[in-house]
């Protein structure tokens, strides 16, 4: 359950109530609740006195500050060129197997989302996803059915 | 050191006694220091290739209580992980580099950009960075690192774009000049530098410009930290003396089968096995931040060419319209091509446009897609078009 409570107003409390405390403040409601919602969002702007279309502005550009709903585990699979050479697409249809949703979709327990980034910098040791934001590498499918089965115990 | 045509340095990850360099470097002038690695011939090894004497002596010059030294950890490039491998392995000597370099230009605040991919590594970093504090102090020096995280944007590696994002704001890049070393994190004069950089500044603190400069070439000084991917069977991060060939390069790390090399990553250039011998890796050749990757004869080069173009079309900050068109153009148009939807000729008309995007975009991020674009099309165009 997404509850932003005090944790603005801690965070704000934490990394000071300017503008450069804006990302480490998104980050860390990221972190905790995988995602920012709106309530989340005018609460930040509130608390740094800015308006709420900078907030807003400011987080969607940013690829891991989401604005939409995300599950507990955010599993990101590299796309780019040595993670799609080295077999990307058995490792997203793996997932998508096992997780029964496409990439872009989210469980509906609210558990997983499967997405596509670009590099994450893994590229010696491709295919490479960021399940939250550990990395796991060198996947093979039975490999990464084994990591979706430990979080789906979690 | 044999001359096998690849000459293997350990330079980055040598193990030094951390305190007695700093020690050293804080007992130099600041104009001491700026002058031995000026000497050194130190050029950037994020991939824009700056020289580095002149970035902290611009830095240095500007009369400013407050200035800035930025550690630029948000590799982003494809093909490129050196600097997490450098993070992880050294993180006291970028601390130290920084230090270093806080000393030549005048700063005291140093902010690592670490980007979003790697916040795994934070906790470990955090207590490396406490025992650094710790050790600078007892050598009586006051000089405060600071860490603030990207989150996902590859615009973020251009250095204004990066302070954008530490202010609090959209990573998008700001118009030039001004230059960081005038008006850079907070307006404030700045020195930004890759995490290797700064290492190897330091490093060239400890053994002197000279010992430097017999490595490499007149362009390229000394060696660099490679990051090899692709199809080789040996990938990995390598030390390597600057002013190899490809050939020689391929040699050493392909599979026998190697058509293509692809130096500098997304934004870098495409060697074709027929220009190999003649290409040299470097300043006078092909530049890259690191990124090597390696593609054999299975490989499609428009799935190469398409994958590099999805990736900016993605990462374009959308600001310029040069840039955001013009990703999404050529895009659209190597598709057109390949499904015979445009004329073989449509490659020409895009080729100007990649033209147009170098002269006309705003940031290196817009001018640098005609590289992979044109190098890949030049010399590869039948493999697109069929």
């Amino acid at each position: 359950m997404y509850q932003v409570g005090n944790l603005v107003k801690e965070l704000s409390d934490k990394h000071g109530r300017v503008r450069e405390s804006l990302m480490p403040i998104l980050q860390e409601i990221v972190q905790k609740h995988n995602y920012l919602n709106d309530e989340a969002m005018v609460e930040v702007a509130r608390e740094l006195d800015i308006s709420a279309a900078e907030v807003y502005g400011t987080a969607s550009f940013y690829t891991f500050l989401d604005t939409q709903v995300k599950g507990k585990y955010v599993i990101r699979v590299c796309k780019t060129i040595t993670c799609s050479m080295k077999g990307k697409s058995d490792i997203i249809h793996t997932i998508e197997d096992m997780l029964k949703i496409r990439v872009g979709e989210t469980t509906t327990d609210k558990q997983f989302s499967l997405i596509e980034t670009n590099c994450i910098g893994w590229c010696h040791k491709a295919p490479a996803i960021l399940i939250n934001e550990l990395p796991y590498t060198e996947l093979t499918p039975e490999k990464v059915s084994e990591i979706i089965k430990d979080y789906m115990q979690k | 050191m044999e001359n096998t045509g690849l000459n293997k340095v350990d330079l980055i990850f040598e193990k030094i006694d951390n305190k007695e360099v700093l020690a050293k470097a804080f007992k130099m002038t600041k104009e001491e220091i700026i002058k031995e690695v000026l000497d050194s011939g130190l050029k950037g090894r994020g991939g824009a290739g700056f020289p580095t004497g002149m970035k902290w002596k611009f830095t240095s010059e500007e009369k400013s209580p407050e200035k800035y030294i930025v550690c630029n950890a948000d590799e982003g490039e494809p093909g490129t992980f050196k600097d997490r491998e450098i993070l992880d392995r050294v993180s006291n000597k970028v601390h130290g580099g920084m230090a270093i370099a806080g000393k030549a230009i005048g700063a005291k605040k140093g902010v690592v950009y670490l980007r979003g991919e790697y916040r795994y590594m934070l906790p470990k970093l955090m207590i490396e960075l406490t025992s650094f504090h710790k050790m600078i102090k007892e050598i009586g020096y006051d000089f405060n690192i600071e860490y603030r995280m990207g989150s996902g944007a590859y615009i973020c590696g251009e250095e204004s774009a990066l302070f954008e994002s530490i202010e609090g704001k959209r990573g998008e890049p700001r118009n030039k000049p001004p230059y960081p070393t005038v008006s850079g994190l907070f307006e404030k004069p700045t020195s930004i530098n890759n995490v290797e950089t700064l290492v190897t500044a330091m490093m060239i603190v400890k053994h002197g410009a000279k010992n430097f400069i017999q490595y490499g070439t007149k362009d390229s000084r000394g060696s660099k930290v490679f990051s090899v991917s692709g199809d080789t069977p040996t990938p990995g991060i390598f030390e390597l003396e600057l002013g190899m060939t490809v050939l020689q390069f391929v040699d050493e790390f392909g599979d026998g089968d190697t058509k293509a090399v692809q130096v500098g990553g997304a934004s870098g250039f495409c060697v074709p096995r027929k220009k190999f011998a003649e290409t040299i890796i470097g300043f006078e050749g092909v530049p890259t931040g690191g990124s090597m990757k390696l593609f054999n004869s299975s490989r499609s080069m428009y799935n190469v060419l398409h994958n590099y173009l999805d990736f900016f079309t993605e990462e374009s900050c959308g600001q310029c319209t040069p840039c955001r068109v013009g990703c999404q153009q050529l895009l659209k148009g190597v598709e057109k091509v390949k499904k015979g939807e445009a004329k073989s000729t449509y490659l020409n008309e895009l080729m100007k446009l990649a033209d147009s995007m170098k002269i006309a975009a705003k940031c290196g991020l817009g001018q640098s897609v005609g590289n992979a674009f044109k190098s890949i099309v030049g010399n590869f165009k039948e493999e697109i078009i069929y």
